[in-house]
């Protein structure tokens, strides 16, 4: 199967691990789902084989939330049990909880509480560079996100520190919680704000399309001496018109209704893109 | 030997250790001065980061760091890098299990004039209640290389506060006992039966220990506990002190509420009950001051525990 077949393939199965669970963060785990596999897929060198290696790529999801879609690519890669996963997700005594826990297999770190994954990845990035390494690193924010200012101060170090070895991705869906970003706090100067912070920016024009996002991830690869962000614009709950661009569905379980109507829209997508 | 500040203690380990382990890396936010860190900082530029004034960074940083096989040492005034950074601690080194040391510098009171913004008189408090956060406060400089070298041997989260003066040694050069997690015994008192266990951790064990001299002038009987591992609490050295006096005396640089005090009366009153009182700072702003003048002003000095063991026991 191809990654854009792929990507809408995995969408099925969070919104199975969603029902399953009878929770999660659905709008934002649609919006992400392409840049999740063609980093998976497309670009780390990350399998479960190589987990014990140093060299190999690092990867944090910082918008944690997203964990249902992040569920079903850990699974595809062969870190996870889907069954299992299906099973279990967000049950009483559940390992499968609804953000990134390191004790499973595939997952660095922990996050959940917004605007860590930045400046750890600095972190993670920052010590390649000691080591004389040449893995990369990823990290992946959502837009409602960067109002925390932990961000910022990661932001900074990175420049700071020359790490040409770190690509950060926003999802930048326009939909948080509350409502548009825009409305809630702003973002519209991203791009400036990011070269400002003496970052290389990539507006990925659509953030849901695995060939314009691959491009991105290559151009990342050949910048020198300073950091890249993606900002992917992507649409919130994308592949089924009845959640997409919506606030509500940010976090939400379909009802079978719903659920139908979702299904049907994400296989024949899958369909014409297979 | 002159009086070393316990800061100073740690950097000169670090460094020793460094010598042989390149994956030793400290970490400072703008801190490398105050924390006597700028002899490691000169020695080993390749293995030294700065964040910058930006203490949150600085945890989560020394976190990726670690998650990379790093040795983290983030060295910051503890009163920003305790309840600023509380969340990173929280979630990128404990819940994240990241072999990050966490050194808190001028901890408690010690910056003194600066005021409550400057001082951690709540970070046992709030380190202990993080899972897999160990707190350590060591009373001197001896007991801190003897911690120091020890932390060097593990992987797992801690966070170590330290005062920003040298103090006057507990221990003699040569002669420290020293048990990872392990309360040290600094006054055994009376075997047969003490009148009081005094329980102290940091800059209190020195007064503590010097108040059992002034009481035994007077025919009683105390015994001292240097709990410079207050999370894990060595429980059980605890309850030997305990069940051996009539009453129990505790003595911190901290907050009435939620430190050494606390801990060790929950074990006490599960265990051993006794009447126990706990020496510490008030519900409020201290009062402006060196140490030792705030220390004499709340009676948190040799005289001022052996008046409170004496009440205790009228």
């Amino acid at each position: 199967m191809n990654l854009k077949a792929l990507a809408y393939q995995l969408r099925e199965d969070t919104i199975n691990i969603i029902r399953a669970g009878k929770a999660g963060h659905i709008g934002g785990d649609m919006s992400v789902m392409e840049v999740l596999v063609e980093l998976y897929f497309g670009q780390m060198n990350i399998r479960p084989e190589n987990m014990d290696d140093p060299d190999r790529d690092l990867f944090v999801l910082s918008k944690g939330h997203s964990m249902e879609a992040y569920y079903a690519v850990l699974a595809e890669k062969g870190f996870l049990d889907k069954e299992d996963v299906l099973e279990n997700f967000s049950k009483f005594g559940s390992k499968y909880i609804g953000h990134p826990n390191n004790k499973l297999p595939g997952i660095e770190m922990n996050s959940g509480s917004l605007g860590h994954g930045l400046p750890v990845c600095v972190g993670m990035a920052k010590a390649s560079k000691m080591d004389h390494r040449n893995n990369r690193v990823y990290v992946v924010m959502g837009d409602g996100e960067l109002a925390e200012g932990s961000v910022w101060e990661g932001a900074m170090a990175a420049h700071q520190y020359k790490l040409d070895n770190l690509c950060a991705v926003v999802d930048r869906n326009r939909l948080q919680i509350s409502g548009n970003t825009e409305d809630v706090m702003g973002h519209d100067d991203l791009h400036q704000r990011f070269r400002s912070f003496g970052w290389h920016v990539i507006d990925v024009e659509d953030g849901n399309d695995i060939d314009q996002l691959h491009a991105a991830f290559e151009e990342a690869k050949t910048v020198k001496g300073q950091p890249t962000v993606l900002i992917a614009n992507t649409v919130k709950g994308k592949g089924s018109s009845i959640m997409e661009n919506k606030a509500n569905w940010h976090h939400k379980v379909p009802t079978d209704e719903e659920y139908q109507t979702i299904m049907k829209d994400l296989e024949t997508a899958k369909e014409a893109l297979e | 030997m002159g009086k070393t500040a316990n800061k100073q203690m740690i950097c000169e380990v670090l460094m020793e250790a460094a010598k042989e382990d390149r994956n030793i890396v400290a970490l400072c936010s703008d801190s490398r001065g105050s924390g006597s860190f700028t002899p490691f900082a000169d020695t080993y530029p390749e293995q030294f980061v700065e964040t910058g004034i930006a203490e949150q960074n600085l945890v989560s940083i020394a976190a990726g760091l670690a998650k990379c096989g790093k040795k983290a040492y983030a060295v910051s005034p503890a009163s920003f890098l305790s309840t600023r950074s509380y969340e990173q601690c929280k979630v990128d080194v404990a819940y994240s299990n990241t072999n990050v040391k966490l050194i808190g510098i001028s901890g408690g009171i010690s910056y003194g004039a600066l005021g409550m913004s400057h001082h951690s008189a709540q970070d046992i408090a709030a380190m202990s209640a993080i899972p897999n956060m160990r707190v350590y406060i060591p009373s001197d400089h001896l007991q801190t290389a003897e911690l120091t070298k020890a932390l060097l041997k593990d992987e797992k989260p801690a966070y170590i506060r330290v005062g920003r003066n040298a103090v006057d040694p507990v221990y003699e050069e040569g002669n420290v006992p020293f048990e990872m997690d392990k309360a040290t015994v600094v006054t055994e008192g009376n075997k047969e039966g003490n009148d009081v266990a005094i329980i102290a951790c940091g800059e209190m064990v020195k007064p503590a220990k010097d108040a059992a001299e002034l009481l035994e002038k007077e025919g009683i009987h105390a015994s001292v506990l240097d709990m410079y591992c207050v999370k894990p609490l060595d429980e059980a050295t605890v309850v030997r002190a305990a069940e051996n006096a009539k009453v129990v005396l505790t003595a911190e640089e901290h907050a009435p509420f939620g430190g050494l005090g606390s801990m060790v009366a929950q074990v006490v009153g599960r265990e051993c009950p006794r009447k126990i009182v706990n020496i510490a700072l008030p519900d409020a702003p201290v009062i402006t001051g060196t140490s030792k003048e705030v220390f004499d002003y709340y009676g948190m000095n040799a005289e001022g525990i052996a008046a409170k063991a004496k009440e205790m026991l009228k």
